[in-house]
């Protein structure tokens, strides 16, 4: 039976990550299904959905050469597949500022409150290390007015000192 | 009239280049009409051009007006279409009937000047931008055989980069 799992890896950066993990997974009859990979840092990090006829533990089995030649941890959970049910997000933050603790709790605390639906959330730390900048973009889904979506946030753009660039989303379907 | 049926990538037929039309005579109305009759069936969606149902000649239609937050023209019937003219570029997202469940960011001129011919067969040109140019050229881009998937820009984006998404 084909079962789906997430599986999540995290490791130093270097290249030839991907290249090693999808080619085991194939080679184990697995079929991948979607992912989001992304350097962090100095690390590379990978969630995956992935279908395979293996149980959980003979997916840690066929993944432990991985821990052992590219010092990744892997994560592995059985879950519900669910492909062909996205939600299209309407809506688009791109936050930044001067880096500090408490950006992304402030920001999503209040989106949060409007019951925005968080579909996609990039973020990285520019700038220099003695003057780091946060950058965030976010897309989602919330089912209220562009108007109470920025009078929400106006409070902590004061309060944090951070730029929010808000954009509808409106997905022309042709 | 008749709803008619979207072909659906990978479908290499969506990969084929239309026909000019020579004359709009009353076959071609009477499949613009079948057209505009699919096109009405289909909730959300505000262009359609003929190579998606199967039908290899140029011509599109495209009808905004659902949206008038954007500026429109209205319900466009174009027939060999023809952009002479475009300018700037804004990313946007689409979807398309012929790639279900699935939406991503593209790269269009933001400003275009184009000709055609309208469903009587006389010449038309428009300005358009926005929006309303933007389902231009993706339904354009259908009749030559090109898809929205094959212009996509990454996930990640430059902060510097206007997005009118």
């Amino acid at each position: 039976m084909q079962n789906w799992y997430m599986v999540t890896f995290v490791g130093k950066d270097r290249p030839g990550i991907v290249a090693e993990v999808s080619r085991i997974l194939f080679e184990a009859g697995g079929n991948l299904g979607e992912a989001s990979m992304s350097r962090l840092g100095g690390n590379f990090a990978v969630m995956l959905m992935l279908q395979i006829e293996s149980e959980k533990e003979q997916i840690e089995n066929l993944l432990k050469p991985l821990w052992d030649n590219l010092g990744l941890f892997f994560h592995i959970d059985k879950i519900a597949g669910n492909l062909h049910h996205h939600v299209e997000p309407n809506f688009r933050l791109s936050v930044h500022g001067a880096d500090q603790a408490g950006i992304v709790a402030a920001v999503t605390g209040s989106l949060a409150e409007l019951k925005f639906n968080i579909l996609n959330l990039e973020s990285d730390v520019g700038g220099t290390p003695e003057k780091p900048v946060y950058i965030m973009h976010i897309e989602g889904f919330a089912d209220c007015s562009f108007e109470s979506l920025e009078k929400s946030l106006q409070p902590l753009i004061i309060e944090k000192e951070i730029v929010v660039h808000l954009v509808p989303i409106d997905t022309m379907l042709g | 009239m008749a709803k008619l049926e979207i072909l659906v990538y990978p479908d290499e037929r969506l990969r084929q280049v239309s026909q000019i039309v020579k004359a709009v005579d009353s076959k071609i109305q009477n499949f613009i009409a079948n057209l505009k009759e699919t096109l009405k069936s289909l909730p959300g969606c505000v262009g359609i051009a003929a190579p998606q149902i199967g039908r290899f000649e140029r011509i599109i239609i495209v009808d905004i007006s659902s949206r008038p937050q954007h500026k429109n023209h209205g319900h466009l019937v174009l027939v060999n279409p023809v952009i002479l003219f475009s300018e700037g570029n804004s990313v946007g997202r689409e979807g398309c009937l012929s790639v279900p469940e699935y939406t991503g960011k593209v790269n269009r001129a933001k400003f275009i000047e184009l000709e055609a011919q309208n469903e009587f067969g006389s010449n038309v040109t428009y300005q358009m931008e926005g929006y309303e140019a933007r389902a231009v050229q993706h339904e354009i881009d259908h009749l030559d055989g090109k898809l929205f998937i094959d212009r996509l820009v990454g996930k990640r984006n430059d902060l510097k980069r206007r997005m009118d998404i």
